[in-house]
């Protein structure tokens, strides 16, 4: 901007043009690594303010305890085995649901992405169910199954059925017809069809019906337990509630945060090795 | 079903129309085509080749007329398709998409592992039998459908335009590689192109279409002795007669369909 006056336009701007780009380089690479200190360095400063302020009283400790508190709280419950028992019977849950839920979801959404027939007759009915909220329905999956393990696993298995399914049939309605043909042509029985072309062909779509259906789990283990269970970590949550054991609700909170971390890294895995076969994008 | 004058023919086309709502695809088409025949179909862009193969291989139906292939011997697959474009499976390594065919119809495991390993080997993709298909060039895609085909061990193959998406040294030494495989038990083969070098160079008959609808224009016999060689074939006079006579037959075709 200083030497407006040296130079034709050509000079001045080649070796401007040159060194921004160098510049631009390595001002992008210490930008990342301050974004990457800067996302790391938030949570712990946030952690250190709540800490510091409820040290000096500045926040009510009685809804925020310090952070200090709350991870004795995590020893406390970790070491009477309280926390690891809420833990494996929601997983356990979580996993029956997943199966109860998921593996029809497979079965019905493949059969209706290869069939119009079953597609015509099942679509309506998933169409009209799929809107309705799932925790709305929660009463009357109590009424049916009661209030033991039965109800939890079905809320479980209703939540993860519908993004399975839904995906599931749009995963083998995008498969190439060709690939069905050759099956046609090779003389593949359904069942043939069915394992080798329409499954996987369809998995890309079934493990992002599996991942959201997951995340819905999640969701309806907790408010199921919360309601109508005497176990698991909603119910822990819930009862801390009820007895003001603040610390404590904190604790299942932090808990259901990492689950849902280790569910989600867990199936991102699982999708790697099952869909190997794609390039990698 | 044959007539007893005649010797029975592998591939007996009768009178076949394929129409599409209001669209005639193939009209009238009848054939026969000897066992063991190599049979190239020529036409232009649209005019009912992939149809009729399609109609042969089961996956069409026919609007009117007849179309049959003979009953196989038995514990042999009647015909394999190698169709138009990739149709290799993706989430199969080159290894099970050739032993498709023989898992789909319960070969027992020795032979399925005696056949693909030695169809691997013959189109030169032993190597890469534990690739995905994603880790292959398009010229080795294209020889896992062809070993996929004959690692079935039909008695008759349908083959649309395999080589049409390759480039011009993978399609010559795919050519010669079909050659030398169809060598050693000679199949019957349909075998649709549109490139008339490619089915003079293969073929040892060949049935011009008309531009759509599809009928038989004219059918060639190619007497070029065999075993042949796709590179020294261009340099013989012959051949140069016999594309050229065909391009007779072609060329108004060819400009009725671009009309
Ligand atoms: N399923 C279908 N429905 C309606 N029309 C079709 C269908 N399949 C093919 N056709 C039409 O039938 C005609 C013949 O198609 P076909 O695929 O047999 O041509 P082709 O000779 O194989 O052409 P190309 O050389 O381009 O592959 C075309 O006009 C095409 O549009
Ligand atoms: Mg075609």
């Amino acid at each position: 901007m200083t030497n407006r006056d040296t130079g034709t336009p050509t000079e001045r701007n080649t070796p401007r043009v040159a060194t921004g780009v160098d510049v631009g380089e390595t001002q992008r690479l210490s930008a990342r690594r301050r974004e990457r200190l800067m996302s790391i360095g938030s949570p712990l400063g946030l952690l250190l303010a709540w800490e510091l302020a409820a040290q000096f009283g500045l926040i009510d400790v009685r809804f925020f305890p310090a952070p200090s508190t709350i991870t004795s709280a995590l020893i406390e419950l970790t070491r009477t085995g309280e926390l690891i028992e809420h833990v494996a019977i929601s997983l356990q849950r979580i996993a029956l649901g997943f199966m109860l839920g998921g593996i029809p979801a497979v079965i019905i959404g493949i059969s209706m992405g290869i069939s119009r027939p079953v597609r015509a007759l099942i679509d309506p009915l998933i169409s009209a169910t799929f809107p309705i909220p799932k925790s709305a329905i929660l009463p009357f999956i109590l009424l049916i199954f009661g209030l033991g393990e039965m109800s939890k696993v079905v809320m479980v298995a209703i939540g993860v059925f519908f993004p399975i399914a839904i995906n599931a049939t749009a995963g083998v309605l995008q498969i190439n017809p060709i690939y069905l043909d050759v099956g046609k042509s090779f003389k593949a029985s359904k069942w043939d069809t069915f394992r080798t072309i329409a499954l996987p062909g369809a998995l890309p779509f079934i493990m992002t019906g599996v991942k959201l259906g997951a995340g819905i789990a999640l969701i309806l283990i907790a408010v199921t337990e919360m309601v109508g269970a005497k176990s698991g970590i909603g119910y822990m949550i819930w009862s801390a509630w009820e007895i003001f054991a603040v610390s404590k609700m904190y604790v299942g909170l932090f808990t259901i945060a990492l689950i849902g971390f280790a569910v989600t890294f867990l199936l991102r895995e699982i999708e790697r090795w099952v869909i190997r076969w794609k390039p990698d994008p | 079903m044959n007539a007893p004058d005649k010797p029975p023919a592998k591939i007996q086309i009768r009178s076949l129309v394929k129409r599409f709502q209001n669209l005639i695809a193939v009209d009238d088409v009848s054939l026969d085509i000897a066992e063991g025949t190599f049979f190239a179909i020529v036409g232009p862009s649209g005019c009912g080749k992939t149809t009729m193969l399609r109609i042969l291989g089961g996956l069409e139906t026919v609007t009117s007329g007849t179309v049959e292939i003979a009953r196989p011997k038995p514990g042999r697959p009647q015909y394999s398709m190698i169709f138009q474009g990739d149709s290799i499976f993706p989430w199969m390594t080159v290894w099970d998409n050739a032993a498709y065919g023989l898992r789909m119809r319960k070969a027992p495991a020795d032979e399925i592992k005696a056949s693909v390993s030695m169809w691997l080997d013959r189109t030169g993709l032993t190597r890469f039998s534990g690739h995905y298909p994603h880790q292959l060039s398009g010229g080795m895609r294209q020889r896992v459908s062809i070993a996929r085909a004959f690692a079935n061990d039909p008695e008759v193959l349908l083959m649309d335009e395999p080589f049409s998406a390759l480039d011009e040294q993978n399609r010559t030494i795919l050519q010669q590689e079909l050659l030398r495989i169809w060598e050693v038990d000679k199949k019957t083969v349909v075998f649709i192109t549109h490139s008339v070098d490619e089915a003079v160079t293969l073929a040892d008959k060949i049935m011009v279409m008309t531009a759509s609808p599809g009928r038989t224009k004219s059918i060639i016999d190619v007497e070029l002795e065999r075993p042949r060689n796709v590179l020294e074939l261009r340099n013989d006079p012959r051949y140069g007669k016999i594309v050229y006579g065909i391009w007779g037959h072609l060329k108004d075709e060819v400009e009725r369909a671009r009309a």
